[in-house]
C-alpha cells in the first residue's frame, strides 16, 4: 500500500470528523446542560478533542509515517498499552486501598461529596477491572494476533482509535462517578452517552481484530485468538443490551434503562457475571494460552481439552448470572437454573486450569529458576480455587449465608488479585523486554519480592473476608435462646473492625507489590543494551504432530 | 475423530468462529430474561403499587448518584431472619417502577426494603448528617452537604416524561404539575396539597429536612427513604393470588 504523506487514510478523515462533531456536542452540552455533570463533561469532551484534532493534524503532516505503517507488526501500540496498563493498574489498586481504609475508619470519607466511599467504590471496580484489565486485554490481544496471524494490526490508525478511545472512556466513566454521573448497575455504572462511545470504540476493536484474523498468514486460527474473539464479541453484546435507556435530555447525563425490577435484576447480573465470564475470565485465558507456553517453551498440554475447554466455558458461563439473585423476587425456576449451571461451570474452568498447569509438564523445574512463570502458574493455582469456591457459593444454601457479605467481596479478590493480576502481571514481565528489545528483565530479584510481598498481601486479604464474611452471615441468622435474634444489625458492623484493617493492610501489600513491578519495568525499558530478535516468532505449538 | 475435523473448520474460518460463538453465547441469556417479561410471578399486579412522587423520584437520583447502593441492599429474601430483622420478604412488583433496580449486593449497612416510617424524619437527618452521632460504631459516610445543595429540580418533568415513555404510569396531569408537586409533598397546608395526594397515595408529607427556607437534596432523599416498602399493605396481601 503506497501511500504519500499529503493524502489522508479513510481512517483520518473518519476521525477528524468524529472529533469535530464531539467538540461541536461538548460545547453545545457544555452551555445547554441540564445539570452540573453535564457542564463539566461537556467541557471535558471539548479540550480533548482539540487535542485530538491537534494530533491528528500533527500526524497527517508527518512525513515518514507511510513508512510506518508498512513495518511488519504494529507494536508501538502495544507498546503504549503496556505503559497504560502498569499505570491503571497502580492507580487501581491504590483507590482500592484507600476505600478499604475508609471501612476501617470512616472519618477517612472526611464528609465531602467527592471522596465519599459510595463514589470511589465504583472508581475502584472500574479503575482495576476497565482500565488496569482492559488495557491488559487490549494490549495483549494486539500483540498475540499479530504474532500468531503472522499478520500486521488492521488499519492504519484504527488501533490507535481504539487504545486513545478506550482511554478516553476510562476518564470519562472516572471522573463521572467523582462528580456523581453514575446508572448505578454495577461495573456499567457509566451513563449514556459514556456508554455509546464505548460502543464506538469496542465496534473498532473487534473490526480491528477480525481484519487481522482475515489478514493471517497461517492456516489455523490460534487457541488465544479464539478467547479474545469471544471476549470481544461478547462483552459488546452484555454492553449493549444491560446498558439499553433514554436519557431525559441529550445535554444532561441522566437516563433510564429500559427494564425496570425484576426483569433489570436479571439483565443486570447476567451482563454482571459474564463482565467477570468473558472480560475477567475468557480474555485472560487466552492470556494463559499464549504466555505460559511462550514462557515455558513447551507445547499446549493438550489440543483437545482447549476446544472442550473453549465452547463448555462460554456455552456455561451466560447461565451463571442468577446466583446473584437466590432467595430474592426472582423466580425459583431461573435461581435454580443459575445454580445449576454455575456447578458444571467447575468443570470447564478447572479443565482450563490443568492445560495451562500442566502446560509446565517437563519444565517444571523452571518454577525455582523464573519468577515470572512462577508467578503465571500460582494464578493458575488461584483460578483453580476461585473457580471452586465460585459454584459452591452459588449453592442456594451456601449463599443464603454467603450473599450480601464481605465472604463476596473476598471471593472476588481471590479471582482478581490471585488470577487477573498475577497473570497479567507475568504477561506485563514478558512483554516488556520483548517490545523493548531487552535480553531480560531489570531484575528477577525484584519479581521475587513482588511475588512474595503481594501473595501475602492476598492471604490477608481473603482470609479476613472469609472470617468476617462468615461471622457476618452467622450473626444475622443467630438467634437466642428465647427465640429472638441475637445481634443488632451494629454489632455485626463493629465485629468487623479488625478484619477490615486486616484487609487494608492485604491492599497496603498489593500495591506496594504493583510498584516494585513497576520500576522493575520502567529500569528494564531504560537500561540494559537492546537485543536484535528477542520476540517470539511463532505461535506455541497446539496440535500435536506439528514441528515445534 | 469427525469432531476434531468438524473443529478444524472453525479454526480456519474466522466468520464461522464468531458466528458459532454469538449464538454459544445467546442461548443462555435469552432463556433466562426473556420469560421474565411474561410470567405472572414476575408481573403481577399487586395493589397499593404507585409510581413514585417527583420528590421521591429526585431522591432516588442522589440515592443513587451516591452510591448508596454499594453498602445497602433493597431485597428481602424469603429468609426467616431477614423477614423477622426487616419485613415481608420482598416483591417483584414492588421494585416494578425501579429503573434502574436498587436491590443491591452487598450489606455493610441493613437493607432498606422497608426503612420508610421506622424512623423520624429528624433522625434521619441527623443520622445523614453524622452517622456515628446516632449509631456508634456505623462506617457510613456523612452526608453533611446535602443539606446545603439546593434540589435542582427544573426538568423533573422531563423525568415523568421519559419513564412515562418506558411504561411507568405517569398521566399527563402527573407529568404537567411534576413542579408543584415538588412542593405540595414539602408543605400540607399549601393549596395542591389535595391534588398531589389524591395523585400519589401513601406518600410521606412535610418538611423533611426541617428547613422550610429551599427544596435541599436532603429533603428528596429522606422523602425517598420514607416510603420505601411502605406502598404494599401486606394484611390484605394475598400471596396465593399470583401462584399458578
Amino acid at each position: 500500500m503506497q501511500q504519500n504523506s499529503t493524502t489522508l487514510s479513510f481512517g483520518e478523515i473518519g476521525l477528524f470528523f468524529l472529533s469535530g462533531s464531539t467538540l461541536l456536542y461538548g460545547l453545545v452540552a457544555a452551555s445547554r446542560r441540564v445539570d452540573p455533570v453535564m457542564e463539566i463533561h461537556g467541557y471535558l469532551i471539548a479540550i480533548i478533542s482539540l487535542v485530538a484534532i491537534f494530533l491528528l493534524a500533527a500526524r497527517a503532516t508527518k512525513a515518514d509515517r507511510a513508512q510506518q505503517d508498512n513495518e511488519p507488526y504494529n507494536m508501538d501500540v502495544v507498546k503504549a498499552g503496556a505503559i497504560a496498563s502498569t499505570f491503571w493498574g497502580v492507580v487501581g489498586f491504590a483507590v482500592g486501598l484507600v476505600i478499604a481504609l475508609q471501612l476501617a475508619f470512616p472519618s477517612l470519607n472526611f464528609d465531602t461529596a467527592y471522596l465519599n466511599f459510595g463514589r470511589l467504590r465504583p472508581l475502584h471496580t472500574s479503575a482495576v477491572i476497565f482500565a488496569f484489565g482492559g488495557n491488559i486485554l487490549i494490549m495483549t490481544s494486539f500483540f498475540v494476533v499479530q504474532k500468531t496471524c503472522k499478520a500486521r494490526l488492521a488499519g492504519d490508525i484504527a488501533p490507535w482509535f481504539v487504545f486513545w478511545g478506550y482511554q478516553i472512556f476510562i476518564v470519562m466513566a472516572a471522573t463521572g462517578y467523582l462528580i456523581g454521573g453514575t446508572q448505578s448497575k454495577e461495573y456499567a455504572e457509566p451513563e449514556w452517552y459514556v456508554d455509546l462511545w464505548l460502543t464506538l470504540v469496542w465496534v473498532t476493536y473487534l473490526l480491528v481484530f477480525l481484519f487481522t484474523l482475515f489478514k493471517r498468514k497461517e492456516p489455523h486460527i490460534y487457541v488465544a485468538n479464539w478467547f479474545y474473539l469471544a471476549f470481544i464479541v461478547t462483552v459488546a453484546m452484555l454492553h449493549l443490551i444491560n446498558n439499553a435507556g433514554i436519557p431525559v435530555s441529550f445535554f444532561g447525563s441522566k437516563s433510564y434503562g429500559l427494564f425496570a425490577g425484576t426483569q433489570d435484576a436479571m439483565t443486570q447480573w447476567w451482563y454482571a457475571h459474564n463482565a467477570v465470564g468473558f472480560f475477567l475470565t475468557a480474555g485472560f485465558l487466552a492470556i494463559m494460552y499464549y504466555f505460559i507456553p511462550k514462557r515455558a517453551n513447551r507445547p499446549i498440554y493438550s489440543y483437545r481439552l482447549s476446544i472442550i475447554h473453549f465452547w463448555a466455558l462460554i456455552f456455561l458461563y451466560i447461565w451463571a448470572g442468577p446466583h446473584h439473585l437466590h432467595y430474592t423476587a426472582l423466580p425459583d425456576w431461573a435461581q435454580t437454573l443459575g445454580m445449576t449451571f454455575s456447578i458444571m461451570l467447575w468443570m470447564p474452568s478447572w479443565g482450563g486450569m490443568i492445560n495451562g498447569m500442566m502446560t509446565l509438564s517437563g519444565a517444571w523445574d523452571k518454577l525455582r529458576t523464573d519468577p515470572v512463570l512462577r508467578m503465571m502458574v500460582v494464578s493458575t493455582a488461584f483460578y483453580g480455587m476461585s473457580t471452586f469456591e465460585g459454584p459452591l457459593m452459588s449453592i442456594k444454601a451456601v449463599n443464603s449465608l454467603s450473599h450480601y457479605t464481605d465472604w463476596t467481596i473476598g471471593h472476588v479478590h481471590s479471582g482478581a488479585l490471585g488470577w487477573v493480576a498475577y497473570i497479567s502481571f507475568g504477561a506485563l514481565y514478558c512483554i516488556v523486554p520483548w517490545l523493548w528489545k531487552k535480553e531480560g528483565l531489570y531484575s528477577n530479584k525484584l519479581v521475587n519480592w513482588h511475588f512474595w510481598i503481594s501473595t501475602l498481601g492476598i492471604l490477608l486479604y481473603i482470609c479476613a473476608m472469609w472470617v468476617s464474611g462468615i461471622m457476618q452471615g452467622l450473626m444475622w441468622r443467630a438467634y437466642d435462646q428465647y427465640g429472638f435474634l441475637e445481634y443488632s444489625f451494629i454489632e455485626s458492623v463493629e465485629a468487623m473492625h479488625p478484619y477490615y484493617f486486616i484487609r487494608a493492610l492485604g491492599g497496603l501489600l498489593f500495591v506496594l507489590g504493583s510498584l516494585i513491578m513497576a520500576y522493575n519495568l520502567w529500569k528494564t525499558v531504560k537500561s540494559g543494551a537492546s537485543v536484535v530478535t528477542p520476540q517470539p516468532s511463532k505461535a506455541p505449538t497446539l496440535r500435536q504432530g506439528e514441528a515445534a | 475423530m469427525k469432531f476434531l475435523a468438524f473443529h478444524q473448520i472453525l479454526e480456519r474460518k474466522s466468520i464461522l468462529l464468531l458466528l458459532g460463538i454469538v449464538i454459544t453465547v445467546a442461548i443462555g441469556g435469552l432463556v433466562e430474561i426473556v420469560p421474565l417479561f411474561y410470567l405472572k410471578s414476575t408481573v403481577e399486579k399487586v395493589q397499593g403499587m404507585r409510581p413514585y412522587t417527583p420528590l421521591e423520584l429526585a431522591g432516588r437520583n442522589i440515592y443513587i448518584r451516591e452510591g448508596c447502593y454499594a453498602c445497602h441492599s433493597q431485597m428481602i429474601r424469603t429468609l426467616r431472619d431477614e423477614v423477622e430483622r426487616y419485613g415481608h420478604y420482598s416483591l417483584a412488583a414492588e421494585s416494578m417502577y425501579d429503573r434502574p433496580f436498587q436491590w443491591g449486593s452487598k450489606r455493610t449497612g441493613p437493607d432498606l426494603a422497608r426503612v420508610g416510617g421506622k424512623y423520624s424524619n429528624e433522625w434521619h437527618l441527623e443520622h445523614l448528617i453524622n452517622p456515628r452521632e446516632v449509631v456508634v460504631g456505623s462506617v457510613m459516610p456523612g452526608y453533611a452537604f446535602l443539606a446545603n445543595a439546593k434540589l435542582d429540580y427544573r426538568n423533573i418533568g422531563d423525568h415523568l416524561k421519559v419513564n412515562a415513555m418506558l411504561g411507568v404510569p405517569y398521566d399527563d396531569a402527573m407529568i404537567a404539575k411534576a413542579k408543584t408537586d415538588v412542593l405540595a409533598q414539602l408543605d400540607e397546608d399549601s393549596d395542591d396539597y389535595e391534588a398531589f395526594a389524591e395523585r400519589y397515595p401513601k406518600a410521606p408529607v412535610g418538611n423533611f429536612d426541617g428547613d422550610s427556607k429551599d427544596v435541599t437534596e436532603m429533603d428528596a432523599l429522606i422523602a425517598y427513604l420514607q416510603m420505601l416498602g411502605t406502598l404494599v399493605d401486606f394484611t390484605v396481601y394475598d400471596d396465593q393470588a399470583n401462584l399458578r
